[in-house]
């Protein structure tokens, strides 16, 4: 048996009438980076909700991290990793504050802490930044920090929403190293991006139109299939399908 | 005409943190001007300064003639402006919005209907809905229709396209391409490098500071490295080998391919056949023209 | 110059269109909001409500004690059945005035039934004969429905005589506050609930409808408009001086005809006292506006310095005359105060405005500082 990390069918989430994710059926595998594409408001938050466990399907089933996401969502929740571009972090709080914060709410130990807050910022050469608030840390180092911390516990998978929005090209890049070597510890990263470079760096991609997914698979491979040049005019011929507003 | 002189902006206990550091340019009628570099670079510091809403703490800016700190009320008039995040009243309909802007600039939706046409008829068929219920391209849309409406002069928009999908980036260009041929100024500023090539003029701003002013191609001309682009199996393992490697000054991911910078002491074959014998598949090495995004990894590395 | 005589008067155009645009478009957010709609419609019909019937609760363990210079067979009945009564607690029969205003003084008694001398003689010669209650009134809701009471026992012992002996004669009850004697009546809360409602309103409301301009963003758009601080802030003021005004009357008449307050001054009077107040208040509101940058710090600043004085300080729970020195002191600045006090005199004791003047002249007083401080305060630009 492969190690499916996500395996999903027919998740579909109603608001009244509408029907924001419409029967998605998809999986990922273990250590993939998974890109997840669509236009604003083509149900990418939706879908990513139900993923992690904070909103409820009216259909479907599936897994997350191995845990059922109707019956086990609170196993679910502790067991993956999430960062946003809108939040992150606690601004107010200084850098070795937010890693004990985060590490103590997923139930680290107080000595685990802090020999991997070590590490961390070694890694990430911070040393000198323990003791900043985050307020005053540049975007770049911000979005470094919260994706260290976001992994800080070691999740099986860890959800990224937008985490480049605005990010210097030079330290998007270095992002996305990190993401690769994360991936390359067998952390499972699913993440979206409005950059269309950024779709390049996954393994496989999906591209949502209005509610179901349009195209899956790696990004070499959909190139070839909507005969394009770059995933930018993947996603151009795909969007322009799109009826809703 | 926008003329800027030596503007400084810093905020925090005796100027802590430094917004505006030394920021000068020009702006012709009739020019799409970019302002691009990342969040935090000043670019929203800048324009509030512009659009007089906060002061300079030395420098001068005139609008059209007009210095934006003592005709202040003058500037208000004649200008456009478009916030960062979307400003406009969740809890009124469309058309309720476009009215209350237009009366404040003492002008009605009919009067100046044709300024805004092309853009408030795609939102128009959902005039009674209110704008909070409005996808995120149509609130950029009728907040660019309210930006409009009294005819500006100058229209300063600050990031309209952040969180914006890649389809609906494009119609929003589109739009201020249109827009141009008005004779409007525009002044927009974004974080997404791709979008340099829609301006006439573009000023790279780091850390508050602009690093280079110039139209697009010329930035690219003045491109001084020799940029290569590389492409195999494996590439993010590829991308680390590349960093070992001698002749490989700098070498960074770009979608599918890598863009190295080499020294001058470099041969394509070598390199091609180094690759091969390190079991990366499928080599292909081929010179490129840089982009604005290259310009400015190299101008801030 | 730029403007000829003709666009200067273009320019009051202008003006005028964007105050009414801007009153149109405040309105709405009102309208389209439920739960601040059901604030304020809900707020003061709920509040007056309350105070009327929920506080307005039974008294229980009444202390009473009586002076009877001559008792009679009349006297005695009457004391008998004040006494058996289950709410009060009898404490005994005084020797004479000096001891019984000793008693109440020390905060012994209730209340004291104080029986005219030769009772029975002149209710039989007469028909008529005087019972004074002296009730403690430094709690004016207690003190008045011991007093009540106490005149319900009485008027039931006397129909129950007239029954008996079938003369007609009348027993006059004589009710006396003391220890607050202002206090004509329990009714002090009504004014209260005006100065709390009308505070609130206009106060905590219109400070939040300026401060969510600003957390909105939608006050960048604004101060980049032609639009004069000026004439957004006093188009902010409009529909709640009117929604503040519609609560007045609702706690008026809500007042009038469930509670059965009555008015006794001057109507006009009473409406005049009512708009200096709102306008106070509202322009503590915008004052509030310009301190705080966020709607949670504008609900908490407003709470903290305007609402909380209102119920401690101003007169409406607790008497001003028996607070410490201090905290009457404080109480001159709580603007509610004054209103309270002059509405209580005009819809109470229906005094004219030769006897308010000085209240209606501290509200004025206090609207031009407030006036000051926002002006002062107000800023063209984002910082």
């Amino acid at each position: 048996m492969s190690n499916k990390v996500i395996d999903v069918s027919n998740l579909t989430k109603m608001f009244g009438n509408f029907t924001a994710v419409d029967h998605i059926t998809f999986d990922v595998e273990e250590g993939e980076i998974f890109g997840f594409l669509g236009a604003n408001g083509a149900g990418k938050t939706t879908a990513m909700q139900m993923l992690c466990g904070i909103s409820m399907p009216t259909a479907g089933e599936g897994t997350v991290a191995g845990y059922d996401i109707i019956k086990e969502n609170e196993l679910i929740k502790r067991n993956i990793g999430y960062m946003s571009q809108k939040f992150s972090l606690y601004e107010d709080l200084k850098v070795w504050e937010n890693i004990r914060l985060f590490g103590g709410i997923y139930g680290l130990s107080d000595k685990v802490i802090a020999e991997k807050t070590d590490a961390l910022l070694k890694q990430l050469n911070f040393q000198q930044e323990r003791n900043t608030l985050v307020k005053y840390l540049p975007l770049g180092w911000k979005q470094k920090l919260a994706f260290s911390v976001a992994i800080f516990h070691e999740p099986e998978i860890v959800f990224l929403d937008e985490p480049t929005g605005g990010v210097d090209p030079a330290m998007r890049r270095q992002f996305w190293e990190m993401i690769y070597d994360a991936a390359d510890r067998g952390i499972t990263v699913f993440v979206t991006t409005h950059y269309m470079d950024e779709a390049e760096y996954c393994n496989r991609v999906s591209i949502m139109v209005d509610g179901h997914i349009d195209a899956l698979d790696s990004p070499a491979a959909l190139r070839k299939q909507f005969n394009a040049d770059t995933m930018d005019e993947v996603f151009r011929q795909l969007a322009r399908k799109a009826e809703r507003d | 005409m926008i003329k800027v002189k030596d503007l400084y902006k810093s905020y925090g206990k005796s100027g802590k943190i430094k917004a505006l550091n030394g920021v000068s340019f020009k702006v012709d009628d009739g020019e799409i001007f970019g302002v691009i570099g990342p969040d935090g670079a000043g670019k929203t510091s800048l324009f509030r300064i512009l659009a007089s809403l906060i002061l300079p703490d030395s420098g001068s800016a005139l609008m059209n003639g007009h210095d934006v700190v003592q005709d202040y009320r003058r500037i208000r008039q004649i200008i456009g402006y478009m916030p960062g995040r979307f400003s406009l009243y969740q809890d009124l309909s469309v058309e309720e919005n476009l009215t209350f802007f237009a009366t404040l600039f003492n002008t009605t939706i009919e009067e100046n209907y044709h300024l805004i046409k092309d853009i408030y008829q795609q939102i128009e068929p959902f005039k009674d809905r209110r704008a909070g219920a409005l996808s995120g391209g149509m609130k950029q849309k009728l907040a660019l229709s309210c930006a409009l409406i009294h005819k500006p002069e100058i229209l300063i928009l600050d990031e309209p396209t952040t969180g914006v999908d890649p389809v609906s980036r494009k119609e929003f260009w589109d739009m201020l391409a249109r827009l141009k041929e008005q004779g409007l100024i525009i002044l927009v500023s974004t974080a997404y490098m791709d979008e340099a090539s829609r301006c006439d003029r573009i000023a790279l701003i780091k850390d508050g500071e602009f690093i280079a002013t110039d139209t697009p191609q010329g930035i690219i001309n003045d491109y001084s490295d020799i940029l290569w682009s590389v492409e195999g199996s494996r590439m993010s393992a590829m991308l680390k080998e590349l960093r070992t490697h001698d002749m490989v000054m700098s070498s960074f991911a770009f979608g599918d391919k890598i863009h190295i910078t080499v020294d001058a002491g470099f041969r394509r074959n070598e390199l091609e056949q180094y690759l091969t014998n390190k079991d990366f598949r499928d080599v292909n090495i081929a010179p490129i023209e840089p982009t604005v995004e290259d310009c400015f990894m190299a101008l801030t590395r | 110059m730029r403007f000829s005589g003709n666009s200067l008067v273009k320019q009051k155009g202008i003006k005028m269109k964007q105050f009414i645009a801007f009153v149109r478009k405040e309105f709405r957010h009102i309208i389209r909001d439920n739960r601040t709609l059901l604030i304020i419609i809900g707020m003061p019909i709920v509040e007056i409500l309350l105070f009327g019937f929920a506080i307005n609760m039974e008294v229980q363990n009444i202390t009473v004690a009586f002076y009877d210079p001559k008792p009679d067979a009349f006297t005695i009945g009457i004391a008998e059945r004040i006494k058996q009564n289950s709410y009060f607690n009898y404490q005994g029969n005084m020797q004479s005035m000096e001891k019984m205003e000793e008693a109440m003084r020390k905060g012994k008694l209730d209340l004291a039934v104080v029986f005219q001398q030769n009772f029975q003689e002149e209710l039989v010669q007469s028909g008529k004969a005087a019972v004074q209650l002296l009730s403690n009134s430094s709690d004016p809701n207690r003190g008045s429905i011991t007093a009540t009471y106490a005149t319900a026992i009485i008027a039931g012992y006397q129909q129950e005589q007239m029954d008996l002996i079938k003369i007609p004669f009348q027993i006059q009850t004589e009710n006396r506050m003391i220890y607050n004697p202002q206090m004509k009546s329990s009714y002090m809360f009504v004014p209260g609930i005006m100065g709390l409602v009308l505070m609130i309103i206009c106060t905590i409301m219109t400070s939040v409808s300026i401060v969510r301009e600003k957390e909105r963003g939608t006050m960048e758009v604004l101060l980049a408009s032609p639009l004069k601080q000026g004439t957004m802030i006093f188009a902010k003021t409009v529909p709640y001086m009117v929604i503040s005004f519609i609560d007045f009357i609702i706690i008026l008449l809500l007042s009038y005809f469930v509670l059965g307050v009555p008015v006794n001054g001057s109507l006009i009077l009473l409406f005049l006292v009512a708009i200096i107040y709102i306008t106070l208040t509202l322009t503590y509101g915008l004052t509030v506006s310009t301190l705080v940058d966020k709607q949670v710090n504008a609900v908490i600043f407003s709470a903290i310095t305007a609402m909380i004085p209102v119920l401690m300080l101003s007169g409406m729970i607790f008497p001003i005359d028996n607070m410490p020195g201090v905290l009457q002191t404080l109480s001159f600045i709580v603007p509610a105060r004054w209103f309270i006090e002059a509405v209580r005199k005009v819809m109470i004791q229906g005094q004219g405005f030769f006897m308010i003047w000085k209240e209606v002249l501290i509200m004025i007083g206090m609207i031009f500082f407030l006036l000051l401080v926002t002006v002062a305060n107000t800023k063209k630009r984002l910082e």
